[in-house]
């Protein structure tokens, strides 16, 4: 168990709060940045699609996690971010200029859907965003000049300073070097006034407002830094597949980071990253599965959706709290055994929240 | 001085007048208590403040400011916070997240900024954090700081409530029934709170309360609404002995 003196609030203001956080964060950041050194090129692979995944994750768990709107069609960004950025590159822009287009165009997407979807709430706006995400599916289908339509588009390796990416090494230090950009970015925000004022408006949309946040304007900004960082991780993902077609970006997509963050823990960044490899690891594990076991359960169609629902609701049956939530619980049954008490998560009763107003 | 005045204040839900015709102004630096059976509209005077309805008729003023020109968002700003009756506190965040959103009028940080953490973020948060520890003092919320929402008993939930609103430093304070679900001693210490905000943080406040002792001990004026009519309003041993006002309480507890 760790006593924590505090001498003054700007403790309370860093991004690691005691020299544990600061020792246990760097050494998983080093492990990370070196871990081409000691993996083969196979898992190096995985691990840049886990990557790629949380910060896709990232970008959905500002606007779902930590804003409380719910998109359906986060796909939609991914699909932005990844055929924008496979445009520039293919004009011969280098991913200085490609890389930051499909941030700035998603974003643009993030804006175009934000102003309607910023009046709706709940079921509706995960159909407005469903609606979106089958729009630009539909798009990038017909607009053959720029995507290549249904027969695909090749995405060429990224460039920087006129070098040319190619090994699989060097595509993982890039997504993760800017994933922990877009991690910091995030944290930075959930510090300051933007990001309290979010997870008012997720919490009580008439009390922040009392209080003097303009909800619009928050679940505007949510949607746009959602959609810079999904359509920066959707132009890594084209990197990744390195052949683009429509089908990639369909609602399956949207609905596998959903499931991601919900298993992760929702409004945590912790559970992005929880979520992202669970996720991408339990994707390896049944191909694999496939391949091994007999064709006639393996060849079965629909076996990943099958398993990802089954994981979906025994989570939300068991462990609402997510993977996150789980691993502070075991934490803290370390820090406080043999004192630890099951109750110390135990909620209070809510109270009744339906007469909202009277 | 008045610092809040409504006239003729009317709304109406599917033809129900919840608040019909209601007038009244409340003095800078008084407390003022609002009286009434259930569902005689109160809580929907408080809602019309906030700018959550729309009135069907009617003129808000506070401090020179036409409220209905405003929306429910620019009512803090002003210097008018509330609490609920029903209590609207972020649940998943904690008591002090809670308490800085009550900071949120007074920030001025670009969200480039604040992306950024630049160094006036930290130096406004610094700012901000020291407010709310004075807030946080107090009302002794010390001891819940850290906490979740989710896992605080109703009574603290409700301190926490006023003091989210004692952190815009409002002007004005409206307090939806502060002492219901709250013990005898907890109602008490919140009869002694609500003095110390008008002593000490000069502060205007207006309640809306049942317990009849604690509106005797802290309001100068009090106002009796029955069916969203005003019946009357003056000092609480007038009010009180109103026949009407008797009538009407004796009426809800049958
Ligand atoms: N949003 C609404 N929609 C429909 N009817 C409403 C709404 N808000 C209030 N009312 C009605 O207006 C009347 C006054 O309600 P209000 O909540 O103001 O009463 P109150 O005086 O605060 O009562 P209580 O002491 O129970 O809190 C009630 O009949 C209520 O049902
Ligand atoms: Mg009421």
């Amino acid at each position: 168990m760790r006593i924590l003196f505090k001498t003054n609030y700007k403790q309370d203001l860093n991004l690691a709060k005691h020299g544990g956080h600061r020792f246990w964060y760097g050494l998983l950041i080093l492990v990370l940045f070196a871990a081409p050194l000691i993996l083969g090129g196979y898992y190096i692979g995985e691990a840049t699609r886990i990557l790629i995944y949380a910060m896709a994750g990232l970008g959905l768990m500002v606007l779902t996690g930590f804003t409380g709107q719910v998109s359906l069609g986060h796909a939609a960004f991914l699909a932005i971010g990844a055929y924008t950025n496979a445009w520039f590159l293919a004009q011969g822009f280098s991913s200085f200029v490609a890389l930051p287009m499909a941030a700035l165009l998603s974003m643009i997407g993030g804006l175009l859907v934000a102003i309607p979807a910023a009046r709706m709430s709940g079921i509706y706006l995960a159909i407005a965003t469903l609606a979106f995400a089958i729009i630009v599916e539909d798009f990038a289908g017909h607009l053959n000049s720029i995507t290549g339509g249904n027969r695909g588009m090749m995405v060429d390796v990224p460039t920087l300073f006129g070098y040319q990416i190619w090994e699989s090494w060097e595509l993982y230090l890039f997504v993760l070097s800017i994933l922990v950009v877009a991690t910091l970015a995030v944290l930075n925000i959930l510090r300051s006034p933007l990001g309290r004022a979010m997870i008012a408006v997720r919490d009580s949309e008439v009390s922040s407002q009392a209080l003097g946040v303009n909800p619009m304007k928050i679940k505007v900004f949510a949607f746009t830094v959602s959609a810079a960082i999904t359509g920066l991780a959707g132009a890594f993902l084209a990197h990744y597949m390195s052949f683009l077609t429509p089908q990639i970006f369909g609602i399956l997509l949207s609905i596998q980071l959903l499931l991601m963050i919900v298993l992760g823990g929702l409004g945590t960044v912790h559970g992005v990253f929880f979520g992202a490899v669970l996720i991408g690891v339990l994707e390896t594990g049944i191909s694999i599965a496939k391949d091994t076991l007999p064709s006639s359960i393996g060849g079965l169609p629909g076996i990943e959706p099958f398993v990802f629902g089954v994981i979906l609701i025994s989570v939300i049956v068991f462990e609402p709290t997510g993977i996150y939530g789980r691993w502070i619980k075991i934490r803290s049954y370390m820090e406080f055994f043999p004192i630890y008490r099951r109750k110390s998560f135990k909620r209070q009763r809510t109270y009744l929240k339906t007469e909202r107003l009277r | 001085m008045n610092l809040l005045e409504i006239e003729n204040l009317s709304i109406s839900f599917g033809g129900v007048k919840a608040v019909d015709d209601v007038s009244f102004v409340v003095e800078e630096g008084s407390v003022y208590a609002i009286i009434g059976p259930n569902g005689a509209g109160k809580s929907t005077i408080f809602n019309l403040l906030s700018r959550f309805y729309e009135p069907l008729s009617g003129q808000l003023n506070f401090a020179g400011n036409d409220l209905l020109e405003l929306r429910a968002k620019d009512i803090a700003r002003l210097g008018i916070a509330r609490t609920f009756q029903n209590l609207e506190l972020f649940e998943h965040a904690s008591v002090l997240q809670n308490l800085l959103v009550g900071r949120h009028v007074h920030n001025s940080q670009s969200w480039w900024r604040q992306v950024l953490f630049t160094s006036s973020v930290i130096e406004a948060e610094l700012e901000h954090r020291r407010k709310v520890e004075e807030v946080i003092d107090f009302l002794e919320l010390a001891h819940y700081r850290n906490q979740m929402i989710s896992g605080l008993p109703y009574g603290v939930r409700k301190k926490i409530e006023l003091a989210r609103a004692l952190c815009i430093e409002p002007k004005l304070l409206l307090l939806d029934e502060p002492s219901s679900g709250l013990n005898p001693e907890e109602t008490e210490e919140m009869g002694f709170w609500i003095e110390d905000i008008r002593r000490d943080l000069n502060m205007t406040v207006v309640l809306i309360e049942h317990d009849m002792s604690l509106v005797a001990e802290v309001s100068d004026r009090v106002l009796a609404i029955v069916d969203g009519k005003v019946v009357t309003e003056g000092d609480h041993t007038f009010v009180q002995s109103h026949p009407e006002v008797v009538s009407a309480y004796l009426g809800d507890v049958q």
